[in-house]
């Protein structure tokens, strides 16, 4: 993918790194811009979901109205203009998903051929070894792949859309038990316009027998994305899940606010990785897209563990902290995170471990790396609650900065209420050591591609907890993020 | 003379960690003045037995018996055993943030010493013997002024612990590993105290992976440990054809036990 | 903020009836300062208030206080609640105002003067407030608006006698009382100087000391400062600490808490010379339904300078402690080297400790690391202690007394450093941690 073309027919806006910021042509059928009690209406009636969900996204809704723009969080690290709610497109998807695909063979060619480009072979033929996907364009899901398999095994991955049809249950005992949508602004705004997203189901004792994968894209110009992701991993079963997602390049910012939901039951595993890259701006910061987003997991039962794996090479600004709640004893969270900026990107990004049951144990690895005018900050908060007798907690964040325009930041909170308890915080910030750079040099390496070898070595921990081809693909994102970044 | 016939005596020991046995039935005496080594390839459970001795928690005892001086000690605390006169040589010293060898030492001294009837020592008797030992174990007079083992070299860590034994004179010296990571001239003065401690009343226990500090301080036994069980004892030529033909040799033999 | 404005009324009636006895050249700084809190009120926003997040001033700020008038005590009393030595200059304050009859005046080239004279040389008053910035804090406004009496201690250039100098502010305890200690410590080029800050005293009643040091470390000066915390549990105490310090200049900080109801020392350094340095350690230990917030700032602003921030803190009862550490390196400040540790033993299941270790680094060339921990003791530790024959009791009392005593031996004057050894450590209480 790395040869693409990179001249954006629309917007003319020209970038020799962003490799995914042509867009595609596809009719497209759009909601108007702004947001009322109308454009929920709307959006439910086009899902044509049932009244209990449709009261519950007017719940939110309300909320968010009652709350005020002002409500927006202000105490992360980032600097950006406000955000005019009313100037975005909450509704658009393909035209052709009016009469949703029955298989692939039924997907729209337009639309194989554009996830093709992206290096996401939807095509039967040519799909990804050993990995389902689903790919969400704009609002909706246009196909997921590999549902024989899926469906042998038991476990349900599909559009979440379809979920609500199919398994209205599952949806209305699970959505929103993890984050509630009164849980911040952009939950609740996501939770009242919320258009497609992804919806996974393993049964009790299944190891699901392949990856799961979305591809997220953005395409439609002036669009937001609100997807909501819902992951139940029911007793004793695994399921190791992946996201990638990419937006064409644009001068304008567009709003990504997704929602993500995992639950860990009794004994069981849920694996969560995402390659983050969307379109970050251009080298002046103009464009790019604004990534507020709420990840967050119940690992519930017993021995259960939650594990969230983030490469973050993308977006304008990013905000969001995948976190995990250790509600049941033994249970165990993991957060494992790459988060790399350059030019005029932000990033505040980090993760909350809650610990409530006995013996549950966490472990923070944070990697952040600044470049160009860019600011990074990792914000972590540990919390052992009075009942968490003998948890554990690891947490480490080491920053790297290039260049002497840029700024890593560390912010971590600490909060501990049991004396059984145990927790260490490590962190670290220097830059690229200037001996390690001579003695690969020295070897005959040259500069750049010396950095780039110690920045992903720097990198590797969190690298090698991603499937094998998602870190082929992190190594290769974090090359082309750095390319320019030295000399 | 004492009124039992073994210092300690080991029957049929069975130790298990989280459900893993370790320990697969040792059975093992060690008499008055008699210096025992026991050997093993990694993970064999050495330093377990050491451990289990001294009374470290996390090890449960399933089955079979310790009898130290006559009596049962499974269900003795850690501290009890010490003051009975079981020491044991740390393969891993503990590091005590701010808390200074000095005072360490003598709250150590004056709890056995309590536990036996006798006296606190006094600063000056103390310092004095303090010094003498010091000496013995060429360290640093600094070394005891500063935190227990914080920032101790490797070698430091374990001639302090070498140091304890001569201050604290116990029955039974426990040795787990203490020869790993030392140089020459650390194993040479650490050797030189175990020695020096050796007496026809004191009992000692080497456990090691290499013949190199038998050199230095020749065993009387040397019993083999292969996956939990002792697969052959013999005497210090033992140690020797061990060195010489390494642990397959003997794993291919085990089973056939031999008593001393 | 609107809630208490009420209490606001009391401050203005406060600040009406003692203006007239208040030194006439610091009047505008008064004045001034009155206004921005009449502006800002007390920080008892809950919602994003990041510096006040893990402690809540609203019970400071909703009790109607009024300045507490100077009480003569007998000075002997004072020997028995705070270190106190022949070879120091021992300066005493009652409810905030100087009492001659104790302060033994030992000859010394070092110039200590009390605020409360209306005729001090304009030079000496000239940097009171200089570097205290309370724009945007409402407690240090109250104190400059408030502030009455206190030394200003002027160390000329190549000072280095090693004298110490033992200021004690007692709190008499008069019931709804507050007062203000205001410190001023100024140093010259290549001096030294050792100033021991002690807040002692209050009552069963319910009482407030709101003070602000200011300490103007010069070229080449070091200045050893100590700041000890020891009042009743019905005493709010919010403290500043603002330091400055020049080019090749040294500030080391030891501050012990031992007691108050709700306590908060806002220490802020600002490191604006090359080549200079701070050293910032502290002790704190709670108990019963206690509160503590060490809130620190260091400030690298020029490169080459060096940080460590190491504070430790022994929580019982029901307490609660609130570690706020942050270090900004500015985008000039390169080579600096900084490193910012917080531990804590938490010995009861009622008790809370919230850390904040932050780093905010806009230089590509420096070595910043920090840490934090908390909670139990190394089950390893205990055995080896137990292993030669301490008892888990004994053993308990060595690892809580070593891990107090890691600050109380950095004190380099010795009497002090005996005294803490006793008072601080005997009140500490029995423990025994379980294995």
């Amino acid at each position: 993918m790395a040869d693409q073309k990179v001249i954006s027919r629309q917007t003319g806006v020209e970038d020799t790194q962003y490799k995914w910021g042509f867009e595609f042509d596809i009719e497209s059928e759009v909601a108007p811009k702004g947001l009322n009690e109308g454009t929920v209406r709307f959006i439910s009636a086009k899902k044509k979901e049932p009244d209990w969900l449709l009261k519950w996204r007017l719940k939110a809704f309300e909320h968010w109205v009652d709350q005020g723009d002002d409500a927006s969080p202000k105490w992360a690290k980032l600097n950006f203009e406000d955000i005019d709610f009313q100037d975005i497109i909450y509704y658009a998807a393909p035209k052709s998903s009016d009469d949703a695909p029955k298989s692939l063979d039924d997907v729209d060619p337009e639309i194989l051929e554009a996830f093709d480009k992206l290096g996401i072979p939807l095509h039967e033929q040519e799909k990804l070894s050993g990995v389902a996907i689903d790919a969400v364009l704009d609002s909706v899901s246009v196909a997921t792949t590999y549902q024989d398999m899926l469906k042998e095994a038991g476990v349900i991955f599909c559009p979440i859309s379809e979920a609500v049809q199919k398994y209205p249950d599952l949806v209305q005992k699970y959505l929103g038990s993890v984050v509630p949508y009164s849980d911040n602004f952009y939950a609740t705004l996501n939770s009242a316009v919320f258009s497609d997203g992804s919806f996974c189901y393993v049964p009790p004792g299944v190891r699901c027998p392949i990856e799961l994968m979305t591809y997220f894209r953005i395409n439609e110009a002036d669009s937001g994305q609100f997807e909501r992701t819902l992951i139940i991993a029911d007793e004793g079963s695994y399921v190791s899940y992946l996201e990638g997602c990419t937006a064409p390049m644009r001068k304008s910012h567009q709003l990504h606010a997704a929602v993500v939901e995992l639950v860990a039951l009794k004994d069981a595993e849920i694996k969560y990785s995402t390659l983050q890259n969307w379109y970050p701006g251009d080298k002046n910061g103009e464009g790019g897209v604004y990534n507020f987003v709420t990840k967050r997991g119940a690992a519930r039962g017993e021995n259960s563990k939650i594990s969230w794996t983030q490469v973050e090479t993308g977006s304008a600004i990013t905000w969001k902290y995948p976190s995990v709640i250790l509600q049941g004893d033994n249970s165990v969270g993991e957060f494992y995170s790459v988060a790399l900026v350059n030019n005029y990107q932000q990033a505040d990004t980090g993760t909350k471990m809650i610990h409530i049951g006995k013996n549950t144990k966490s472990t923070i690895i944070a990697k952040g790396i600044s470049a160009g005018k860019a600011q990074s900050t990792y914000r972590g908060q540990v919390s052992i609650l009075p009942g968490a007798d003998n948890a554990r907690n690891f947490t480490q964040c080491d920053s790297l900065l290039i260049g002497d325009e840029c700024g890593a930041h560390t912010v971590p909170y600490i909060e501990v209420r049991n004396p059984t308890a145990k927790m260490g915080h490590e962190a670290t910030t220097s830059k690229v050591n200037d001996d390690q750079l001579f003695y690969l040099q020295q070897r005959g390496i040259d500069l750049e591609e010396s950095n780039y070898m110690i920045i992903n070595g720097f990198c590797r921990g969190i690298f090698k907890e991603l499937p094998f081809e998602f870190a082929m693909e992190a190594s290769q994102l974090l090359r082309v993020s750095l390319e320019g970044t030295v000399g | 003379m004492s009124n039992f016939e073994k210092l300690i005596e080991i029957k049929n020991l069975h130790v298990s960690v989280a459900e893993t046995e370790i320990l697969k039935g040792i059975n093992l005496s060690i008499g008055e003045g008699e210096v025992h080594a026991i050997m093993g390839p990694n993970g064999s459970g050495k330093s377990t037995l050491a451990n289990v001795i001294a009374g470290r928690p996390g090890y449960s005892v399933t089955s079979g018996d310790i009898v130290y001086k006559g009596d049962s000690i499974l269900k003795v605390a850690p501290e009890i055993r010490a003051r009975a006169g079981i020491f044991l040589a740390f393969q891993y010293p503990v590091e005590l943030p701010g808390v200074r060898t000095w005072q360490f030492l003598k709250a150590a001294i004056d709890a056995i010493r309590k536990g036996n009837g006798q006296e606190e020592l006094k600063i000056r008797d103390f310092d004095k013997l303090l010094e003498e030992k010091r000496q013995l174990m060429e360290m640093d007079p600094d070394l005891v002024r500063r935190s227990v083992n914080e920032g101790f070299s490797g070698g430091e860590k374990k001639r302090n612990e070498i140091l304890q034994l001569a201050l604290l004179d116990p029955s039974l010296a426990l040795l787990d590993e203490t020869d790993s990571g030392l140089d020459i001239d650390a194993l040479r003065i650490v050797s030189h105290g175990v020695n020096i401690f050796k007496s026809p009343e004191k009992s000692i226990l080497i456990v090691t992976h290499y013949q190199r500090i038998l050199d230095y301080i020749t065993p009387d036994y040397v019993h083999v440990l292969v996956d939990g069980k002792i697969v052959r004892s013999g005497d210090s030529s033992l140690a020797m054809e061990l060195e010489e033909k390494g642990y397959d040799w003997v794993k291919d033999g085990a089973g056939e036990e031999v008593h001393p | 903020m609107q809630e208490t404005s009420l209490i606001l009324n009391k401050y203005e009636e406060d600040f009406d009836s003692i203006s007239s006895n208040n030194p006439k050249w610091s009047s505008d700084l008064r004045n001034k300062a009155m206004d921005t809190f009449r502006e800002i009120g007390f920080p008892v926003r809950r919602k994003g208030n990041e510096k006040w997040k893990y402690t809540n001033a609203r019970p400071i700020a909703s009790v109607e206080y009024s300045s507490a008038k100077f009480e003569k005590i007998d000075s002997d009393d004072i020997k028995l609640i705070a270190p106190w030595h022949e070879s120091w200059i021992n300066l005493l304050f009652v409810n905030g105002h100087y009492q001659e009859t104790f302060s033994d005046n030992l000859s010394t080239n070092i110039q200590i003067s009390n605020m409360a004279s209306d005729d001090l040389a304009v030079n000496l008053t000239s940097n009171v407030g200089g570097i205290m910035d309370y724009s945007d804090d409402g407690f240090a406004a109250l104190n400059t608006a408030f502030m009455s009496d206190g030394p200003i201690i002027t160390v000329p250039e190549g000072e280095n006698s090693g004298i110490v100098i033992n200021l004690i502010f007692y709190n008499q305890g008069l019931s709804d009382t507050v007062n203000y200690p205001r410190v001023l410590i100024t140093t010259g080029g290549n001096s030294t100087v050792n100033v021991i800050e002690n807040y002692v005293g209050g009552s069963g009643d319910q009482t407030f000391t709101n003070s602000v040091s200011e300490i103007y470390v010069g070229e080449d000066a070091t200045v050893n400062h100590y700041r000890l915390m020891n009042e009743t549990d019905d005493t709010y105490d919010v403290g500043y600490g603002r330091v400055r310090i020049d080019t090749n200049g040294t500030f080391n900080s030891r501050s012990f808490f031992r007691g108050c109801g709700i306590g908060r020392y806002d220490l802020n350094v600002s490191i604006e010379g090359e080549n200079a340095s701070c050293d910032l350690q502290g002790l704190y230990f709670t108990n019963g339904a206690q509160h503590m917030d060490n809130f620190i700032n260091i400030d690298h602003v020029r490169p080459n300078c060096q940080s460590n921030l190491f504070y430790k803190g022994i929580l019982a009862g029901r307490s609660r402690a609130v570690f706020g550490g942050t270090v900004l390196v500015r985008k000039e400040a390169q080579k600096t080297d900084s490193i910012q540790s917080d531990k804590n033993l938490i010995l009861s299941p009622h008790a809370e400790v919230d850390s904040k270790p932050a780093l905010f680094i806009y230089a590509d060339d420096v070595k910043c690391a920090h840490g934090a921990t908390a909670g139990n003791i190394d089950a390893d530790t205990v055995f080896y202690m137990r292993s030669r024959g301490i008892d888990l009791e004994a053993a308990s009392r060595l690892i809580i007394y070593g891990f107090a005593g890691e600050i109380i031996d950095t004190v380099e004057i010795p009497e002090l450093r005996s005294y803490l050894a006793e008072s601080f450590l005997n009140s500490l209480p029995s423990h025994r941690f379980e294995f």
